[in-house]
């Protein structure tokens, strides 16, 4: 469903970032369009968790700028930001362990009752169409269930605010191979449905395999950026990030 | 001591407890959503009662300048930012911290409200007072949101001593007293209980129950769940720290200005009451780790009762007595629990 010709939804231009004196991103651009799968790859501690948080309005930025659908965000603003449509899953998905599943799932809709949509039961039901796993588990406090149900949870709270872009932070960190698989084939659907994604993942094969472009991050900086599955065939990716075949 | 006496004293240090539960839950409350340790809390108590005291007795209130100056300071700090996000939030601004203080001081200066009925006077009462939380929050407590907890205390001591000095000012150094809300009083086995307690009873019971339901039931009490539970999750759903902040406030003025004007009939309030009844409901909160409701709701019960009987026995040492039992539960917290350190 990609669509090359249309705008992008979230464009960022040279982006740095620094906490303190250590600059963390340097002179980052990227670009996601509507109904596309982006994800950014990359070793830890290349950026990717900073790039997300400081798209989301989470951290400030010292140089570039962040235009997202068109319109560039100058203050640090998370509420403005979620009621624009934009929902960051955050690597430690931060969910409320004291508060039923059901409930987590409703605060995810919470801007969306505040700016006067009353869809939300709607929402969980599509919700718990895509995880059967947490209606099955929707008393329980999010604090009881396991790390794949954790991020299962995560996403599905995300998507009760009916997200224009979705960011996914490493949404397959310690999960077992079955979940990460389950997780991926939701994040394919999600583009279906027009969703624009930005994916950062250390998990390169699952990211280039689901995603429609990608971007290498290193040490703060884009490395190489192509269409994922050109990326996928790319010498330097096989090598590093891929491992097929590459020991020499 | 005979078993009359006993009752007398269990019903006094209930409907006290009563009250230190209901100022236990809005610190608990309070500490749990922005981690500030509301020792202004008091203030609202004394604040309401002599508010009430003085629109009975058709003065003009002290607290009626508080609301138009506080209003008017939060809307020239928030205009720029308002402004930015268009007219609506703008003019939403300006209704709420100019209007609404204006139509306040109308009613209270155009109109008699000593000859409302008793009702009336409350309900002017909250509305004169309740505001002045969430203009507190945003002018003391929102610059700092992101500080630590002891700079959050420091500035609360602030808050507090300003607060204690400017109810000086509107009330001056005499103690008021408001006639009770009922006269009746029924007699149970030659136990006395007067109308009066079951009021103070019946409204703790109350609120504490709309509370809960407020808590469990609706989206902005389960908001504030969440903020508590977990503050950058909260975040990134779109609950700021800010509404979040605000929202408890305003629960927390009501909370403690309506206790205020339940026990104005039984006790005498002076200017700098608030504060010893704000500590009795905090050694509650503390039996409770400043974490748990109903934990808090119980030991804020049993600081009543302690008090009511160690006023029969030593009643020189009543406050030492209420106070010293702050230490043994510490100790036995610090014990029974594990050290969590603080999440910074």
């Amino acid at each position: 469903m990609t669509d090359n010709s249309s705008e992008p939804i979230l464009e960022v231009n040279d982006l740095c970032v620094s906490y303190g004196k250590v600059e963390a991103l340097h002179h980052v651009s990227l670009k996601v369009r509507p109904g596309e799968i982006v994800t950014v790859i990359g070793p830890n501690g290349a950026g990717k968790t900073t790039l997300l948080s400081a798209i989301m309005g989470v951290l400030p930025f010292t140089h570039g700028e962040i235009r997202y659908q068109g319109e560039a965000s100058r203050h640090i603003d998370i509420e403005q930001m979620v009621a624009r449509g934009m929902t960051l899953v955050p690597e430690k998905r931060e969910l409320f362990g004291d508060m039923s599943v059901a409930d987590n799932l409703l605060l995810g809709a919470f801007m969306r009752r505040r700016l006067g949509f009353r869809d939300e039961r709607d929402t969980l039901e599509r919700v718990y169409g895509i995880f059967p796993r947490l209606r099955e588990r929707h008393q329980q406090t999010a604090g009881t269930l396991s790390g794949g149900e954790r991020q299962m949870l995560a996403v599905g709270r995300a998507l009760m605010a009916q997200p224009k872009i979705l960011m996914l932070d490493e949404p397959s960190l310690g999960l077992a191979p079955l979940i990460v698989r389950e997780i991926f084939r939701v994040i394919g659907d999600l583009r279906d449905l027009g969703v624009a994604i930005l994916l950062v993942e250390q998990n390169a094969r699952a990211a280039l395999q689901v995603s429609d472009y990608g971007y290498v991050l290193e040490t703060g900086e884009i490395a190489l950026a192509g269409p994922s599955d050109q990326l996928e065939d790319d010498p330097k990716v096989v090598e590093s990030y891929l491992g097929l075949g590459g020991k020499h | 001591m005979d078993l009359q006496i006993a009752l007398l004293l269990g019903q006094d240090g209930i409907v006290n407890g009563a009250i230190y539960a209901l100022l236990a839950l809005a610190l608990v409350l309070v500490f749990a959503v922005t981690r500030v340790i509301f020792i202004p809390q008091g203030e609202f108590v004394a604040y309401g009662a002599l508010t009430l005291a003085s629109l009975q007795a058709g003065q003009v209130p002290g607290t009626l300048w508080l609301l138009l100056a506080c209003g008017v300071a939060v809307a020239v700090i928030d205009a720029p930012a308002s402004l930015r996000f268009g007219k609506g939030r703008f003019a939403k601004l300006l209704g709420w911290q100019v209007l609404y203080p204006i139509v306040v001081a109308a009613l209270v200066l155009g109109t008699a409200p000593g000859d409302w009925p008793m009702a009336l006077q409350v309900l002017l009462a909250l509305a004169v007072v309740v505001p002045l939380g969430p203009q507190l929050y945003r002018l003391a407590y929102q610059p700092i949101a992101e500080a630590p907890v002891l700079v959050l205390l420091i500035v609360s001591v602030a808050v507090h001593l300003a607060l204690v000095g400017l109810g000086l000012l509107f009330f001056g150094a005499e103690g008021s007293r408001t006639p009770a809300f009922s006269e009746a009083s029924f007699d149970i086995g030659g136990l006395t209980i007067t109308g009066q307690s079951l009021w103070v009873i019946g409204a703790s019971a109350v609120l504490i129950v709309a509370l809960y339901i407020f808590f469990e039931k609706s989206l902005y009490g389960k908001a504030l769940r969440a903020t508590a539970v977990n503050r950058a999750g909260a975040r990134l759903m779109g609950i700021s720290t800010t509404l979040a902040g605000k929202l408890t406030f305003l629960l927390a003025a009501m909370i403690g200005t309506l206790s205020g004007i339940l026990i104005a009939p039984i006790t005498t309030v002076y200017y700098d009451t608030g504060f010893l009844i704000g500590l009795k409901g905090f050694v509650g909160a503390i039996v409770g780790g400043l974490a748990s409701y109903p934990v808090a709701a119980a030991g804020a019960l049993l600081v009543g009762l302690l008090e009511a009987f160690s006023s029969f026995w030593a009643s020189a040492f009543k406050e030492v007595i209420v106070f010293t039992l702050i230490i043994p539960v510490l100790v036995w917290r610090s014990l029974a629990s594990r050290h969590h350190e603080e999440e910074e």
